[in-house]
């Protein structure tokens, strides 16, 4: 099982100050949120973590080796992505989306045999889509689409997931399923980090937050460390009222 | 899997062979499929040969056979190299021709015909001309660092549309008595093409290294960013692509001229039949591509006999209503 460390991190926001740099080690077992306003930099973040953009300084270390050491195949059997866009060039199956997960672990000569194909249907059945298994993947809704990429994420089984937005134009029983998915992940020894629009579902389903502010600023620590009204008010700019719900608080924007 | 693959590959290698004998039979002199495997036969050294063969064999091996080859191998590689750009550009509707490549290859063999030279220095001067464009506009669309699809098309088409405006002046200053050969370039011709070996080599060993980057492929036809998630290279693979499609075209237009719609229309119609693997969908390229190609040049030498019409021609005449059929259809 790896784990993910970033070292003195910088994200390369265009023409934003440097900000505090990130000193963050996301274990196994843990499931990190990342909350922020928009345009905070949660997305490039995530990026930066995966090695997809280049930070302005400081590195993320995988498994404990630096990330632009690694090859992006070595990268892509440790840490996948689900991301916010997606875009289709070109028409596929739901069943064929899901199967390049595998592509990282077969070698170029090999076609996907029947343990990969295997792979890929559990993970359309554990992600409510199997019977959408031979549909284009453009004629799905928002929310069949989000759930078909997280499938093919499971299907390349990380150790490391990084999700931005995982409950984007999710139905509020499948954005359950979804962080319960996460969650599950988690206790079976991946490390999960994913960025949230829902400070509840944050509030309920992570142990551990970063709040980055829109300047660069960020803190970081368990959660219950984290759920202060105070600083959740000042992230987003918006008075919050709290409740608690089945032991967990709820935060709930006052109107002006 | 394997017979997934195989099966429409094995129809489409069957239409190839049938759309060489039908180019082989066919013309001035008729002959049989019978005739056609007496004379394979016979230059295998399987039967002896006579007197009545000779004339069958010299039409067969030295006119035909040349020809058709030449026909399958540039239809072939114009077939991939556009599906290599569709995937490049993430567009279905790109074309080896949008970004420049023909436009490029057209200066260079108008300028050697201009000057007087023939054959070879045609060939060379087009293949010079069509990788200049490439890298005048992969520079151009490089320039201050990223490219994106949309800015690598926008340079293309308009570096095409400036050499289209050098061609028309070219055009417009030579004399009169080079004018049909020059037009004759432009529309695609493969009446001089007697040398099929090379493009035909090319197109097999382009089918070979690609085969093993056929699944990379499919992943960066998802986009860049889930490509590199997944484990590809991303640069170094569309830097592949670019400089393999940019060859596969340069060689098919040094072959034959510029011959248009075989790289937008026999992708496109594949991957509405056979799905978009390309795996499957690049082989499946080089035999339906050689087999149009093919084709249409019987057409265009028997239409009219004993005038020939530029194969170009024919493609597009063929190509543009398939085209606007099936875009209308997709909508």
């Amino acid at each position: 099982m790896s784990r993910l460390v970033t070292q003195d991190l910088i994200i390369n926001v265009p023409e934003r100050s440097d900000g505090t740099a990130l000193n963050i080690t996301i274990e196994p077992g843990q499931v990190w949120g990342v909350l922020g306003p928009n345009g905070a930099g949660k997305t490039t973040l995530l990026h930066t973590l995966a090695g997809l953009n280049a930070p302005r300084s400081g590195q993320v270390l995988l498994g404990g080796q630096p990330l632009e050491t690694l090859s992006r195949r070595q990268v892509a059997q440790m840490l996948g992505v689900v991301f916010q866009e997606r875009l289709d060039g070109f028409p596929a199956t739901v069943l064929e989306t899901a199967l390049i997960g595998r592509h990282p672990y077969l070698s170029p000569w090999q076609m996907e045999g029947a343990a990969d194909y295997a792979q890929a249907e559990a993970a359309l059945e554990r992600l409510d889509v199997a019977h959408l298994r031979d549909r284009l993947v453009s004629t799905l809704s928002g929310g069949e689409r989000q759930r078909v990429a997280m499938a093919t994420v499971l299907t390349q089984a990380p150790s490391i997931w990084l999700a931005d937005e995982p409950t984007n134009h999710l139905d509020l029983h499948h954005q359950s399923a979804v962080m319960a998915l996460m969650a599950q992940q988690a206790a079976q020894g991946s490390a999960v980090m994913m960025c949230l629009h829902d400070l509840n579902l944050a509030a309920r389903w992570c142990d551990h937050l970063l709040l980055l502010y829109p300047n660069g600023d960020a803190c970081w620590g368990t959660r219950d460390s984290m759920l202060v009204p105070s600083a959740l008010e000042r992230l987003y700019q918006q008075r919050l009222a709290v409740v608690e719900v089945e032991g967990a608080p709820v935060f709930v924007p006052i109107k002006e | 899997m394997l017979a997934r693959l195989g099966f429409p590959l094995g129809l489409l290698l069957l239409a190839a062979l049938t759309s060489l004998v039908i180019a082989l039979g066919v013309g001035s002199a008729q002959l049989s499929p019978a005739q056609i495997w007496q004379v394979v036969l016979g230059n295998l050294g399987y039967i002896g040969q006579d007197e009545g063969n000779a004339l069958a064999r010299t039409m067969v091996l030295e006119l035909r056979l040349p020809r058709a080859l030449s026909a399958f191998a540039v239809g072939g590689l114009l077939a991939v190299a556009g599906a290599l750009m569709q995937v490049l550009l993430r567009n279905p509707l790109a074309d080896p021709y949008v970004l420049g490549l023909s436009g490029g290859a057209s200066i260079g063999a108008l300028a050697a015909m201009l000057a007087g030279l023939g054959g070879l220095a045609i060939s060379g001067s087009a293949f010079g001309g069509a990788l200049f464009s490439t890298f005048l506009v992969f520079g151009l669309a490089h320039g201050s660092g990223s490219w994106t699809p949309s800015r690598l098309l926008l340079t293309g088409v308009v570096v095409a549309a400036g050499w289209g405006a050098v061609i028309t002046l070219m055009l417009a200053l030579s004399p009169a008595e080079r004018l049909p050969g020059m037009l004759y370039w432009l529309m695609g011709d493969l009446s001089y093409a007697r040398a099929p070996w090379p493009p035909l080599l090319l197109l097999l060993a382009t089918c070979v290294v690609l085969m093993p980057l056929g699944r990379s492929l499919n992943v960066l036809a998802r986009g860049p960013q889930q490509a590199a998630a997944l484990g590809v290279a991303v640069r170094p693979l569309e830097w592949c692509i670019y400089i393999v499609a940019s060859l596969l075209t340069a060689a098919a237009v040094t072959t034959a001229g510029s011959i248009g719609f075989v790289g937008l229309v026999v992708p496109h119609m594949l991957r509405l039949l056979l799905g978009n693997d390309q795996r499957l969908i690049l082989p499946a390229c080089a035999l339906a591509g050689g087999t149009l190609l093919v084709l249409a040049d019987t057409l265009a030498r028997t239409m009219i006999a004993p005038e020939q019409l530029p194969v170009g021609v024919i493609t597009a005449l063929l190509g543009v209503p398939t085209f606007l059929f099936l875009l209308y259809r997709s909508r």
